[in-house]
């Protein structure tokens, strides 16, 4: 029987009923009596010399309050990024200054220049139209190979080179060179993980506003993680100290990790509102959003895979360029190397995994974290050489998978990982069996009559989540904490509010949140409500991303509430005069062991607020605790990922005619949620397979910047999907056992895709061995005529 | 400036704009009716659809002062007279047809738009019907699922929730 409410119930959403009748409250919702209005003008060119700004015009016009340059914020720190990584040779990262508006040089299309805060927007784009740049255009740098060339063109001239570091990670290239050289084959890929933009449906937005009554400042903003961007912003830019600084972050419309950064805009509304003595209001336009927003992915990779006869795996040696873009966004130099080198061991017992990074600056959007952040890529490229390994050695993509498979836990990688739980075979059975594998051959012979080619595509992905612990990313480059933090604060009739340092932008915190606080003390879900995304009244916290709320947030909130269940006996004890011991709580009554002694929960809270009859000698009245966890490890949540598509020779369109997803999350809170979180992942994953595509002409102006360019998946490029969570390995290290299920569905998705095509056209007898993303159907029709 | 006066969730609303104004601006600026998203410039996204004269229409894409006199529907029109969720309502919430909430209002019109063309739609039919709707949530899985269980359709085999 399904749970009707606590831990494992598909509890509905509490937070729908806002949503579903428009009284969310967004940034954008969100107006102060007196605001005015910032617009940028951003640069048109992908790299230039600014000779001069003529304001004169627009200073001078309707509504106009003041207009920003560079030299307004001289005395600002630049935009900061949050991980330095180390080199290859022990030498830190070339970092260049990130400034606000535009310094000298304009350095990616979309850069901005100068702000203007007007009355009205409409008044403050007119004078914006009226402000002369006069910049000397530069040839960008945008291919990143040229970028790495003697002699190329520098995107910072006060840097050495393009290059913003060398990263190894895992054995040396020579160890892997000499497997390599012995090795009974060897199968190379060369790739590109195709550059994305992230693209929530809320464009970003951020509202400053300054009292001059109290000195302090509140930054309205859509971001995931407000303390963070409290944290940056306060000490690193505008040096104010966090108890003159609140940051709230609403009801956020998606993040999918290009919500996490701290941006130039947010720093911009809150220096502006002091200085022009006004609330300043700034909506990002979509068009905006296209050259603003962080971007993801872009990385080419040569990757190689030394095989014995039987098909076990000997080495892997990979080669990546990783673009950075123009400035180092807040985490974007973690991604490619912590995120993405730590996971290139997969699900495989390969003892030697040698893997090179090069982070590269061009004249583009700057490249952080997207929906998997590092891991897709990371998989990818090991799901695909492996399925072009099988290939080449005759040996079915299962069976080469499960002859690799580690099946002994916990599980020291070649590179800094340690796998705590995972069963690989149960997934990809459960894969099989959903998949309806068995039966693939019946319906191919049908496409084929048909005159359509049918493939089926496998991954089978690693993931790692709730990145920790603190000391351990210190000492990896992270110039932040990663714990979670949770006040539990129970009022005096017995309902709760927990306050947790996470933040919600669709997950539906406010709902499992509460299942996980409602079981432990045995309550209704409807007595604890879920308090987050307000500096104010939250505890500091790191937000949310990297599938860690549940397992790092969620266990903060345990620990919290086991404090309070912890002091809660000790007032029980004494209202029934019993030993602390003999206390027994069930269904939110203490009970006194084997007795009829009761009280309930609602009494227990009581005395704790009105302590008439009360320990004071022993323990304090009143009863809220806050509780910081830290964890041990990562989470390693896996699964087993299966693509059914059906190719049409005559045009190159794939359709996707089924997917399915078994995947191991470890304990599972809502499964309604769950499940929702892996179908928009997958969604996500098939449009950077088969649709999405962010493209630079040879000027680096941006070709696909707006939705009429740049390929969103809708409603019809889809099918329903398949997807499970009955294979559970719990986590061992955090309380819930749980190991995070937001990034998954991305993670595990293109390489099934592509894998599917390139089965299907090879079935089809077109000796095709890859296809980089999208695979549009032009792509695909020329490799299959080529 | 141009006066514009028109049904807006049964009540009558009025106010002085630019001609420029957009539908969508004059709910969400004059009328503080928020629930109508903006979530691009390019009239692709969907999140700002309302009903004009029974109608799905892009907010974004219809001048205030064309809507001069019609009756216009909005997410905040779309509850029970009681309060309670209207059956789209209802059935995206039973079936998780929204994480973020954000393109959610404009999913929501057009859902109830479709089932009032077409009571009985296939998959396929609102798939196609959503073509004008971005999500970037939930994959379409759960909307159109729900869909078809505001229709009154079993869902219970395509997927457990």
């Amino acid at each position: 029987m399904p749970k009707d409410g606590g831990i494992g119930a598909s509890s509905k959403r509490r937070e729908d009923v806002r949503f579903l009748t428009g009284k969310g409250r967004y940034t954008d919702d969100i107006n102060i009596h007196g605001q005015a209005y910032a617009y940028f003008l951003r640069s048109e060119v992908a790299y230039g010399k600014i000779n001069g700004i003529d304001t004169s015009v627009a200073e001078g016009m309707p509504g106009v309050v003041q207009i920003f340059t560079a030299k307004d914020f001289e005395g600002a720190g630049g935009i900061p990024c949050g991980w330095q990584v180390t080199d290859r040779h022990g030498q830190p990262m070339q970092e260049p200054k990130h400034p606000i508006l535009a310094e000298g040089f304009v350095r990616h299309v979309g850069d901005p220049i100068v702000g203007v805060v007007a009355d009205t927007l409409e008044q403050a784009r007119d004078a914006a139209e009226a402000i002369d740049v006069d910049i000397t255009e530069i040839d960008p740098v945008l291919d990143m190979r040229a970028a790495l060339a003697d002699g190329a063109t520098k995107v910072h001239d006060e840097l050495s080179s393009n290059l913003c570091y060398d990263w190894n990670l895992g054995n040396s290239p020579e160890e892997a060179e000499q497997v390599m050289n012995s090795a009974h084959h060897v199968t190379t890929l060369e790739l590109t993980n195709n550059r994305l933009i992230a693209n929530p449906m809320e464009p970003r937005v951020a509202v400053g506003d300054y009292s001059i009554a109290n000195d302090d400042y509140t930054l309205y903003t859509t971001s995931q993680n407000p303390h963070v961007i409290r944290l940056l912003m306060g000490a690193f830019v505008l040096n104010i100290p966090e108890h003159k600084l609140r940051v709230v972050a609403p009801d956020v419309g998606g993040g999918f990790g290009s919500k996490i950064y701290h941006y130039a805009e947010e720093a911009f509304c809150t220096f502006a509102a002091k200085q022009c003595m006004r609330p300043v209001k700034w909506t990002s336009s979509r068009s905006e959003a296209f050259v603003s927003d962080a971007h993801g992915r872009d990385h080419v990779t040569t990757i190689r895979l030394a095989l014995d006869e039987n098909g076990k795996f000997l080495a892997i040696h990979t080669d990546t360029l990783a673009n950075m873009g123009a400035y180092l966004s807040t985490f974007s130099s973690s991604i490619p190397t912590w995120l993405h080198g730590t996971l290139m061991a997969g699900n495989y017992t390969t003892p030697i995994v040698s893997v090179n990074v090069k982070a590269v600056f061009t004249n583009t959007v700057p490249v952080d974290a997207y929906r998997g952040a590092g891991r897709p890529e990371a998989t990818f490229q090991l799901e695909r050489v492996v399925d072009k390994a099988a290939r080449e050695m005759g040996i079915d993509p299962v069976e080469i998978r499960r002859r690799n498979f580690i099946t002994e836990f916990p599980y020291a990688t070649p590179v800094a990982v340690e796998y705590d739980t995972g069963d690989y075979h149960a997934t990809m059975d459960k894969l099989l069996e959903l998949s309806d594998h068995a039966g693939f051959e019946v319906r191919a012979a049908e496409s084929k009559a048909n005159g359509k080619l049918r493939g089926f595509g496998i991954s089978h992905y690693i993931e790692a989540c709730g990145i920790a612990p603190s000391n351990l990313v210190g000492q990896l480059g992270a110039r932040a904490g990663l714990y979670e933090s949770a006040t539990v604060r129970v009022n005096a009739t017995g309902s709760i509010s927990v306050m947790t340092g996470s933040h919600s932008h669709g997950q539906g915190h406010e709902t499992s949140f509460a299942q996980v606080v409602a079981e432990m003390i045995g309550i209704d879900e409807k007595q604890i409500d879920i308090v987050h995304g307000d500096t104010a009244n939250t505890p500091m916290g790191m937000g949310t991303y990297g599938s860690r709320s549940l397992a790092v947030g969620g266990s903060a909130i345990v620990r919290a509430t086991e404090k309070i269940l912890n002091k809660a006996k000790k007032i029980a004890a004494h209202l029934l005069e019993a030993s602390e011991a003999d206390i027994e709580l069930k269904d939110g009554t203490f009970t006194v062991a084997g007795t009829d002694k009761s009280v309930a929960w609602g009494d227990v809270t009581l005395a704790a607020y009105v302590p008439h009859n009360y320990p004071l000698e022993e323990i304090e009245p009143g009863l809220e605790e806050t509780a910081f966890y830290d964890p041990a490890n990562f989470t390693y949540p896996s699964g087993g990922y299966g693509c059914e598509v059906e190719v049409d020779p005559e045009t190159g369109k794939v359709q996707i005619l089924s997917f399915t997803a078994a995947d191991d999350f470890g304990n599972v809170v809502n499964p309604m949620i769950v499940e929702g979180q892996v179908q928009g992942g997958l969604a996500q994953g098939i449009g950077q397979a088969l649709l999405e595509n962010c493209a630079y002409d040879e000027n680096g102006q941006l070709l696909s910047g707006s939705y009429m360019d740049y390929t969103m998946p809708r409603a019809d490029d889809v099918p329903m999907f398949k997807v499970d969570h009955s294979c559970m390995t719990p986590c061992t290290h955090n309380p819930l056992g749980v190991k995070g299920c937001g990034e998954a569905g991305a993670i595990g998705s293109p390489p099934a895709v592509v894998n599917a095509v390139i089965d299907a056209l090879q079935r089809g007898g077109h000796d095709v061995k890859h296809i980089d993303m999208p695979l549009s159907p032009d792509r695909v029709w020329m490799a299959m005529n080529s | 400036m141009v006066s514009v006066s028109m049904n807006v969730n049964g009540k009558p609303a009025s106010g002085e704009v630019e001609g420029r104004t957009l539908l969508s601006a004059f709910l969400r600026e004059n009328l503080k009716l928020t629930g109508t998203h903006i979530g691009c410039d390019t009239s692709q996204c969907g999140a700002c659809v309302v009903h004009v004269d029974g109608k799905a229409v892009k907010a974004c894409t219809m001048l205030a002062a064309e809507a001069d006199g019609s009756e216009v529907k909005t997410i905040e029109g779309m509850a029970n007279a009681d309060g309670s969720l209207g059956v789209v309502q209802q059935a995206f919430q039973d079936h998780h047809g929204l994480q973020c909430g954000f393109c959610t209002p404009g999913m929501v019109m057009s859902a109830a738009a479709l089932l009032s063309e077409n009571p009985n739609p296939s998959e396929a039919e609102i798939r196609e019907y959503l073509e004008g709707n971005l999500c970037r949530c939930t994959g379409y899985h759960n909307i159109v699922k729900a869909i078809m269980a505001a229709a009154g359709q079993d869902v219970s085999k395509i997927a457990a929730e």
